[in-house]
């Protein structure tokens, strides 16, 4: 803690000017002391000797001489163990907690503990004399499902040997554990909890590693044609309505990583409160126990201070980060960088920063592209390889996606999720667009058989423009069969119901296998000349199909079902 | 002791400064005759956002800081009243100063939401049946300038089961207003009703409080235990006096000269829409009238994506496609067992008869299964989304099994059999 303190000159909007002596750090936190109330603020700008802070909370009853306290810290998070499971706002302030002691309402100034006051077993990995260096493990503990490690903090450079440590026991989360000394001499007693700047990427890791498995998600569409992978990254961008929010929480709950962290930056509260009550009820059927113990939620919703949404996204991955140096795989997703850009942008504008196109900040891009950045597969220094995978939905204005949020974000993402008001009007779900969006990463089906279906695809789609002005009449019924073969991929295969316990989540195994039957459809070469003939085969075939996804996988149904669809269009095919 | 300022430093817009020490940012001012409040605080200089407008302000007019920020009463005589956006009686009765509560007050805490489950009746099958109201909702009626959107409102307002309404009215006509108090005092629900005005010719900034007014009163009373609509007309008139406030303030426009925060701006009301555990609830039903016709405008666009749906209001009826009621599922399986299927059945067949139309428009010989669905959307037009239908959820799904019964064979409706056993009229 440092002693600076400085006086407040000026407000505007969220952002205070501060006169200080001395010396000021930028983004270093500082509190404005307003009667009994301490608001939480971050230099941003440094002037002479003004600096300027953005705050954390409502401005409102602050006067010109209030004083400001410096800490001479960035603006960090606890790490520790505890995080699973919790609800933070985007400072890290533990919602629930925050309710408990506050009722209905938010109220400014309250900052409480982010880690819960809690006893742990300890578990030592070190003994007296070992070697260490930044995020190794001295020490473990059960969290839920994992075991927790307990690391050398991230800032500590250099090597550092265990003096002592405690024996295996039951210790307080704040209580030292362990006490590490440096060549030069320099001591430092660890606890379980340590604290890191939340714009500083974590780099203790041996290398990067190329994202080149894929990450299952159990949507189809997703997983088949358009994968995402472990490491990487991702974006949906779509227009309100189009269903993104809910595209995230199936991600959320079916993807297969360790760990799930949802950032909901800036977006409606009803909407977590979903996550909120229906994560504990669910079960994750990997591990059998609640989804909400590989969960943490980070919510700064819309009508909450816009300064503090903008570090919530960084809050997360922070988060994202720490667990990922245990060796575990992380999903962060982030709903909506859109409203994270509004917040710089809110920011900028007070600055009087010369604007950006449509009044964004001229270093938009630099930033998007160092969040996602942030995401990566890598290899740990004991070996273990472990990765933090990024998916933003953004909100561009009017569904427009040339403006410069969506832009700047497909510069830098490895896929492309593009939702269209077409396809989620048409109640098409997931309304993920099959040929405007991409991916650059490998999905769990051999590419050239996904090229080739996504070509019929396209092809499917040209003849129905084509249609729409010669009428059916004007088609020849080879084009027909191919716009319907179009069709039918898109009905069975592209389109999922989140709504049917069975159709909701489906495993790579069967989505192979169903795939294979879809493709030798697809490929097959059928000789029916009339186009009413033609259309009454594909429903039948396309209900049959539809049925067939509702069946439990590797059940008798299962198998009857597919004899039934295999009768249906085998015997229209010509060898 | 307060201290009185005589010396304005600048008159800008709506806003003004004077040279003053120990103001707080936000704090309300008499400025003249009129109130207004901090906005910006830089070394002495304070700048102050004159309600009524700086229009007639003079350079030696009396400034003098109140030390609060902007209040306003709270109790049951609002019931009945009508006020102006600085709460100021407009219908001749007495001031209120007692149990003053502050406007603009923090947001809820996420952790103590519920999710909501309880349908508000409306009594208008568009929203009951097919896009159903629920309690603690936020949902924009998007309506072209022209269309009956007060009305609606005021129909509402009349048959909405709720305990309190409060009206908010932005750049409203005079006639509206007339039109409004006219309507509930005929209806009698003036006595559960409170008015926040701002007509047209009022000053800019009394549109912006419009809201915030409205919605401190809401929420004190929800807090309370009681089940409160609060209705907005029209929110692009709030976002336009937005505007122009932070275009006088010489704010970066963002998109089409809105402010960069609009977005907040306007979050920071709706998501004033919460479902108290243990006590009330508060339900949001605004108007935002679209430019032109045009859904991706500022306004609307990012009204989109705060509230939880909308409702179309396009050629005098609610439409039935790109209305959407987001939480229309948390209620409508607990009504009556063929609401869901029933809903989803008619609008299915309404979009086909929507394609026969068109067909029949472009010339198309129409086939029998054709004219059965021109009867069909004939039917539902004229008996089921025309406004002044006014008849209880139930009544409405019967008389939907009617039209489907005068139009069709059961198995064409494409609804489940045993549903159809239990409720194809006889």
């Amino acid at each position: 803690m440092s002693d600076k303190k400085g006086f407040v000159t000026g407000v505007n909007g969220n952002m205070v000017n501060v006169s200080f002596t001395g010396s000021v750090i930028k983004n270093e936190v500082g509190y404005i002391h307003v009667g009994r109330d301490r608001l939480k603020g971050e230099v941003i700008r440094i002037n002479g000797d003004t600096a300027s802070m953005q705050i954390y909370e409502m401005t409102n009853g602050i006067k010109v001489g209030d004083e400001v306290e410096f800490t001479g810290e960035l603006l960090s998070v606890e790490l520790g163990p505890g995080l699973l499971t919790q609800v933070y706002d985007g400072l890290q302030n533990p919602l629930p907690d925050l309710a408990q002691k506050c009722g209905f309402f938010l109220q400014k100034g309250v900052y409480l503990d982010p880690i819960p006051n809690k006893d742990w077993e300890f578990t030592p990995l070190v003994g007296v004399g070992d070697k260490v260096r930044r995020s190794d493990a001295v020490g473990s503990v059960p969290e839920g499902l994992f075991k927790h490690q307990i690391m050398v903090p991230f800032g500590l450079e250099g090597e550092w040997t265990v003096k002592s440590i405690v024996k295996k026991g039951v210790y307080n989360v704040r209580d030292t554990v362990c006490t590490i000394e440096n060549e030069k001499g320099e001591t430092r007693d660890l606890t379980m909890v340590f604290s890191w700047p939340v714009k500083r990427a974590v780099k203790c890791y041996k290398e990067r590693l190329r994202p080149d498995e894929t990450l299952i998600t159990k949507i189809r569409c997703i997983d088949t044609f358009l994968p995402v992978a472990k490491g990487g990254t991702f974006c949906v961008p779509g227009p309100f309505g189009a269903g993104k929010t809910v595209l995230q929480h199936m991600e959320a709950k079916n993807a297969e990583v360790d760990i799930v962290i949802v950032a909901a930056c800036g977006e409606r509260a009803g909407e977590v409160v979903e996550v909120l009550k229906e994560f504990p009820e669910l079960t994750d059927p990997k591990t059998g126990r609640s989804l909400m113990e590989r969960t943490i939620i980070i919510c700064n919703t819309s009508s909450m201070p816009v300064a503090a949404r903008e570090a919530s996204v960084y809050t997360a991955i922070t988060m994202a980060e720490y667990y990922r140096q245990m060796g575990l795989d992380v999903l962060l997703l982030a709903d909506s960088t859109s409203r994270w850009a509004q917040a710089m942008r809110e920011m900028s504008g007070r600055l009087e920063e010369i604007p950006g196109e449509e009044a964004f900040p001229a270093y938009l891009e630099s930033y998007i592209a160092a969040f996602y950045e942030r995401a990566g597969k890598v290899r740990l220094r004991d070996g273990r390889v472990s990765s933090v995978t990024v998916g933003g939905t953004v909100s561009p204005a009017g569904g427009n996606f040339e403006e410069p949020v969506t832009q700047a974000t497909l510069k830098v993402v490895g896929a492309f999720h593009g939702l269209s008001r077409e396809r989620s009007d048409a109640r098409k779900y997931p309304a993920i667009h099959p040929l405007e969006s991409w991916s650059k990463y490998t999905g769990i089906v051999d590419m050239e058989r996904v090229n080739k279906a996504r070509s019929i695809l396209i092809r499917s789609n040209e003849i129905n423009q084509m249609m729409r002005v010669v009428g059916e009449e004007g088609t020849s019924s080879g084009d027909y069969i191919v716009y319907q073969k179009g069709e039918l991929l898109d009905a069975v295969y592209l389109q999922q119901n989140s709504f049917d316990p069975i159709d909701a989540a489906v495993s790579p195994e069967r989505q192979k296998y169903t795939f294979d039957v879809l493709y030798d459809i697809l490929m097959s070469d059928f000789r029916i000349d009339d186009k009413r003939e033609i259309r009454s085969f594909f429903n039948q075939v396309r209900q049959a199909f539809l049925d067939w996804n509702n069946t439990e996988w590797n059940s008798d149904a299962f198998s009857a079902q597919q004899k039934v669809l295999e009768d249906l269009y085998k015997g229209k095919a010509s060898a | 002791m307060q201290k009185v300022y005589t010396k304005i430093e600048s008159i800008v817009g709506n806003v003004v400064t004077v040279r003053a020490a120990g103001v707080r940012n936000g704090d309300l001012a008499m400025v003249g005759k009129s109130f207004a409040n901090v906005i910006k605080l830089d070394k002495d200089l304070v700048s102050l956002q004159v309600f009524a407008g700086a229009q007639g302000v003079s350079t030696t007019d009396p400034v003098k800081f109140l030390g609060r920020e902007m209040q306003v009463s709270y109790s049951d005589a609002l019931l009945g009243r009508v006020f102006s956006g600085s709460g100021v009686p407009m219908d001749g009765g007495p001031a209120l100063t007692e149990n003053m509560i502050d406007i603009g007050g923090p947001s809820v805490n996420p952790a103590r939401r519920i999710v909501p489950k309880n349908m508000i009746r409306t009594g208008i099958p568009m929203i009951d049946v097919f896009n159903t109201l629920v309690e603690s909702q936020k949902l924009p009626i998007f309506s072209v300038s022209g269309e009956p959107y007060n009305a609606l409102l005021a129909r509402i307002a009349m048959q909405a089961e709720v305990d309190v309404i409060i009206l908010g009215g932005m750049g409203l006509k005079y006639d509206d207003f007339l039109f409004f108090r006219d309507t509930l005092e005929k209806s009698g629900a003036m006595s559960r009703t409170i008015m926040f005005i701002h007509t047209a010719s009022d000053p800019t900034v009394e549109c912006t409080l419009v809201p915030d007014m409205s919605l401190a009163v809401a929420e004190r009373f929800a807090l309370d235990g009681k089940k409160v609509l609060v209705l907005l007309t029209d929110m692009t008139n709030f976002c336009d006096a937005q505007k122009e406030m932070a275009i006088t303030m010489e704010q970066v426009p963002s998109n089409r000269g809105y402010p960069g925060d609009l977005y907040s701006c306007l979050a920071s009301r709706y998501e004033k829409a919460v479902d108290f555990e243990g006590a009330g609830s508060l339900t949001i039903l605004g108007v935002t009238t679209m430019p032109g016709d045009d859904v991706t405008h500022p306004v609307p666009d990012n009204t989109g994506y705060i509230t939880e749906g909308q409702y179309y209001l396009n050629g005098g009826h609610i439409e039935p496609f790109g209305s959407l009621s987001r939480l229309k599922q948390n209620v409508n399986k607990d009504t009556r067992s063929d609401h869901r299927a029933l809903m989803d059945g008619m609008i299915k067949l309404y979009s086909s008869y929507k394609e026969s139309l068109e067909k029949k428009s472009m010339g198309f010989s129409m086939s029998e299964w054709d004219e059965k669905l021109l009867k069909y959307g004939a039917l539902f037009e004229a008996r089921l989304m025309d406004l002044s239908v006014n008849i209880p959820l139930e009544e409405a799904l019967d008389l939907g099994w009617k039209i489907l019964a005068e139009c069709f064979e059961p198995n064409e409706t494409g609804l489940k059999s045993d549903l159809i056993k239990e409720r194809w009229p006889k």
